[in-house]
């Protein structure tokens, strides 16, 4: 402005220019240049040089403020990037890939215990399954400088640590990103001692099963976020999350009884695996049940691992001879067959491709507590050919071999019956094989064979009140008879499953394992199925060897008998005392006559004694024919 | 003041400048050496290990050099008027070779070279150069207007020429563009025509446009802040996120966690650790003293009849304040980011030396005196 106002103090003074008016190039510049600094001071006018000095202190003024203004701009933004926005937007305006930079939020947080998921206990109280806190270890990446070395420090303390995917959580976006979970205290001390940046602990519950492997398949197990995945843990997820406890049937001694002896056979045997069950046959209440190979639930397992699978009420076998307990019961409660009624056992028989044979072929008339002891499978079908299969089908659908069992666990298979129940099925089955079914419904059905004859329904939950009287299958007379023969078995032969000072009654099985398109004579299925105390039945226990090999000890034998019975032997020589059972003695009196079974004496020599009512089919020829296709019996 | 030591009656040299020199503004300048010392112990170790320094690196170096630095600061303030622009030629005088020295022998880093190794210390001539050429400056404008001496206007503007010249073949934008404004604000407050004030203004922005279509490095910078989405804006990202994590009281000093992600932690992105550690209250009083300087220099001039003293203040002023406005303007993503040290707070090493003439010069202009015959 003031170039083109002459009148204005800050104007030019073309007079104080030398040689002023000259328009040389000179001048020019200077005029330029004195034009840019705003003119000059008129040295001889004093108040022009306070107007100068005005004019800049205004100036100064100007800068002043709009550095005041920068200033605060600077401030606003402050406050605007600290507090105003949530540092996830801040994350989106510097990197809109970025995820929330924090989800610490969103990290689980620790219940307080009263909320925790509840125990699983034993009969007595003690603890199968509970929750405790555990230091789980998690990462803020945003806190580690050195990915690569806090990987390789922490290897060092948990080896088992996989290298890429730590790194990979070490470096990944948020900042809380889990490390390893449920750690020992020891560890989360040594990981805290290297004093990682970035590294951080977080309390959180976690399952924690005292016995290990003892109840693996009962108990079953959680994933690392306490959903349960298998067993009781997972039949009853929600319950324990709302804080309530299980109160199993199981007595946590017994279990160990029976798993530790059943593992001693198994190992000595040789065997794939082994089951055994001890139940109440009153209540139902399943005190003991082992399947091995088992697990430790409180390690992570692969879905498919073999050892997950729960034999007892997964596995589906053909159990052979100890399904005559039920084809005796049901010919004697059928009223068509008498005790000392006789059957002709000479084998084989053949029927289409089939040839049936006795493992033990004698050849001759027998009566029915022969047939029991002795295990022909030729005088079990001949029993049920007068019985009738209608019969027999309809005995077996109540007894529940037909469905699937009940049990409070999330595995459990049905049975695989025959699809027709034919002549030749019904044959089959009378002496346990063309029908498979789980080691518990086998349990259940001879608990009401042994227990005066009511069905009772397995259970794993302790029972407080009466249990009601199941479903008579039945009579008490029948289950009386049933009783003494298999203490007809255990006197007769099956001698290892005695314990000393207490009588046991049962029923041997060694079944040839069902393969594709006919049976494995090498791969066995030996059981054991038993009753004690046999003078007045309690309990069942039931225990079976899968594919065991004969060695020296059993003489080369892998048959119920001699490998399934001992361990029923020993388990019962060990609960008897522990459960305060009074020891008997077969010298007892009263012992013997609650055993003792009147049948009219039968001439085995001969053949030709007694009457012989049943000759449903011509006598057979060939007895001494090929095992074919044929199941062995055990004695 | 009586914790001064001086009474008012002494008159020996030091006693005469602790009753002139603004106490304030020394006390303001103190404030920020401490700040800086706590941030560069926090950031600097980060940085240090990064690099496989030790970690104490860059604290004990810049504690060595703070020393120096507070001794030129002191020795320059005590200096009268005429010994102001003497020491400001002389700086000038060295440092301006230097200047031109270093496109034949600096070291280069980032793809500048800026740097020159006198004695073991690497040197950034421009730093020395920036207040030396504003009380030049302001002294070749006074002479302008006292005098009518328009030769003294083409010097400036030649001397202006120069290190911007030598400025951009390093190249060196953010100097290039803080000596020019400083020019540009010594011409406005010595009352450049509006309209020429206007005219600078758009050829400014004309140099810039030109810049980023020339410099590739200042076109990458200003394409990502313009569209962070576009390239790597690590530096901003961790910057911001430190900001974010120090909330209003921040982690605490030293408790920090993403200053070790952040590049320059010590230097350019000290006001991020700032932000972290010790929270936006302290960053807020950071940006208060800041302004406290400049307008308390700004004002104390105000009342001073010597245009001299006002435009060489007001230029230094200039120059201190705006380094820190663009250092924090681009650790807060205000701006394209501008490798610029924040005063006293970063680390600098040599530049702490330049800082102590900057505000040394500051001191010695600001000082109450009663100097008659201050003829140019």
């Amino acid at each position: 402005m003031t170039f083109f106002n002459p009148t204005s103090p800050l104007s030019t003074r073309k007079a104080s220019v030398p040689g002023a008016g000259g328009l040389s190039v000179r001048i020019l510049l200077s005029r330029l240049a004195l034009w840019l600094a705003g003119g000059v001071i008129d040295a001889r006018r004093p108040e022009h040089a306070n107007a100068v000095m005005e004019q800049s202190r205004g100036r100064a003024v100007m800068v002043g403020f709009m550095m005041l203004v920068a200033f605060s701009i600077v401030a606003v933004r402050l406050v605007d990037v600290m507090l105003l926005r949530t540092p996830d937007q801040t994350a989106d305006e510097a990197d809109v890939s970025a995820p929330a930079v924090a989800d610490a939020s969103a990290s689980p947080v620790v219940p307080a215990p009263a909320a925790w998921r509840a125990d699983i206990t034993d009969r007595n109280g003690g603890i199968l399954a509970t929750t405790i806190s555990c230091p789980s270890m998690y990462a803020d990446p945003v806190a580690i400088s050195d990915p690569v070395g806090t990987t390789n420090r922490l290897m060092q303390v948990l080896p088992s640590l996989d290298y890429s995917t730590t790194l990979a959580r070490l470096t990944a976006k948020g900042r809380m990103v889990w490390v390893e979970r449920h750690l020992t205290p020891t560890q989360r001390q040594t990981i805290h001692d290297l004093g990682l940046p970035g590294i951080d602990f977080r309390d959180e519950p976690c399952r924690l099963y005292p016995t290990g492997n003892l109840a693996s398949h009962i108990v079953g197990y959680t994933n690392i976020d306490q959903v349960g995945q298998a067993g009781l843990e997972k039949q009853f997820d929600k319950f324990l999350n709302d804080g309530q406890p299980v109160e199993l049937s199981l007595d946590m001694r017994l279990q160990h009884i029976l798993r530790r002896e059943l593992q001693a056979n198994v190992e000595q045997y040789s065997a794939v695996g082994g089951s055994g069950i001890v139940m109440d046959i009153y209540t139902g209440e399943l005190l003991a049940m082992v399947s091995l190979p088992d697990f430790d639930p409180n390690e992570r397992h692969d879905p498919n691992d073999e050892a997950l699978f729960n034999r007892n009420t997964l596995g589906r076998y053909e159990l052979g001879s100890v399904f005559k307990i039920f084809n005796t019961a049901l010919a004697l409660e059928s009223g068509k067959v008498k005790l000392s009624d006789t059957f002709d056992t000479a084998g084989p028989v053949r029927i289409g491709r089939f040839t049936i044979h006795d493992f033990h072929p004698v050849n001759y008339w027998m009566n029915v507590p022969e047939i029991f002891e002795k295990s022909s499978n030729i005088g079990s079908l001949r029993m049920v050919q007068v019985v009738g299969r209608d019969l027999q089908q309809r005995f077996l659908g109540r007894l529940g071999m037909t469905r699937p069992a009940t049990l409070e666990l999330p595995e459990l298979a049905n049975v695989t019956a025959p699809p027709r129940w034919g002549e030749v099925e019904s044959w089959t089955i009378s002496y346990g094989h063309g029908i498979a079914v789980t080691p518990l419904h086998l349990v259940a059905g001879v608990s009401a064979m042994v227990n005066g004859g009511t069905l009772v329904t397995p259970t794993l939950l302790k029972q407080t009140s009466a249990v009601p009287v199941g479903q008579r299958i039945i009579a008490q007379k029948t289950s009386d008879t049933v009783r003494r023969l298999m203490r007809l078995v255990v006197t007769g032969g099956a001698g290892l499953a005695d314990a000393p000072g207490y009588l046991v009654g049962g029923k041997t099985g060694t079944a040839e394992k069902a393969t594709a398109g006919g049976y494995a004579h090498k791969a066995l299925i030996s059981s054991f199925i038993g009753a004690f105390p046999i003078t007045k039945p309690r309990y069942v226990v039931f225990v079976m060897l899968d594919e065991p090999q004969g060695n020296k000890s059993s003489y080369g034998y892998a048959t119920g008998g001699w490998v399934a019975a001992p361990v029923v032997s020993r388990l019962v020589a060990q609960m008897g005392p522990l459960y305060g059972l009074p020891p008997e003695s077969e010298d007892d009196p009263a012992v013997r006559a609650a055993l003792a079974l009147s049948v009219p004496p039968t001439n085995a020599d001969t053949g030709a004694h007694g009457p012989q009512p049943h000759q449903l089919l011509p006598a057979p020829d060939n007895p001494d024919g090929a095992q074919g296709g044929a199941t062995l019996v055990s004695f | 003041m009586s914790m001064s030591g001086f009474a008012r009656y002494d008159q020996s040299v030091l006693a005469r400048w602790w009753w002139t020199v603004d106490r304030w503004t020394l006390a303001a300048f103190g404030t920020l050496m401490v700040i800086g010392v706590v941030l560069i112990a926090a950031g600097g170790p980060a940085v240090a290990v990064r690099t496989g320094l030790p970690a104490n690196h860059f604290l004990i170096r810049h504690l060595a050099l703070l020393g120096p630095s507070v001794m030129i600061m002191i020795g320059l303030s005590m200096l009268p008027l005429r010994g102001v622009r003497v020491a400001s030629l002389t700086v000038l005088g060295i440092f301006l070779p230097l200047l031109a020295l270093t496109l034949v022998m600096g070291s280069e880093a980032k793809g500048a070279s800026r740097w020159i190794y006198i004695a073991g210390l690497s040197v950034q001539p421009s730093e020395f150069v920036k207040p030396a050429f504003a009380v030049l400056l302001a002294f070749l404008l006074t002479r302008v207007k006292r005098r009518a001496e328009p030769i003294s206007l083409l010097i400036a503007f030649g001397l202006w020429l120069l290190i911007v010249a030598l400025l951009m073949l390093q190249p060196d934008l953010g100097q290039t563009v803080l000596t020019s404004a400083i020019c540009f604000g010594e011409l406005f407050l010595a009352g450049l025509p509006l309209v020429l004030v206007f005219g600078f203004a758009v050829m400014g922005c004309v140099g810039l446009f030109g810049a980023y279509l020339i410099l590739p490095h200042v076109a990458s910078r200003i394409d990502r802040f313009l569209n962070p989405e576009v390239g790597d804006t690590y530096q901003i990202d961790r910057s911001l996120q430190a900001f974010a994590n120090g909330g209003l009281t921040g982690t605490g000093p030293g408790q920090g966690i993403i200053k070790h992600m952040l590049p320059d932690a010590h230097a350019d992105f000290i006001f991020a650790v700032a932000g972290e550690e010790l929270g936006l209250i302290v960053c807020l009083i950071i940006v208060a003293i800041f302004a406290f300087i400049i307008l308390r220099g700004l004002l104390r001039v105000l009342g001073d009849s010597n245009l001299f003293v006002l435009l060489a203040s007001a230029g230094l002023v200039l120059q201190f304040g705006l380094q820190a406005l663009i250092n924090m303007g681009s650790a807060l993503h205000l701006m394209p980011t501008k490798g610029m040290t924040l005063p006293y707070l970063s680390y600098g090493g040599s530049s702490l030396l330049a800082l102590g003439v900057t505000t040394g010069l500051l001191l010695a202009l600001t000082r109450r005196r009663n100097e008659l015959g201050d003829d140019l």
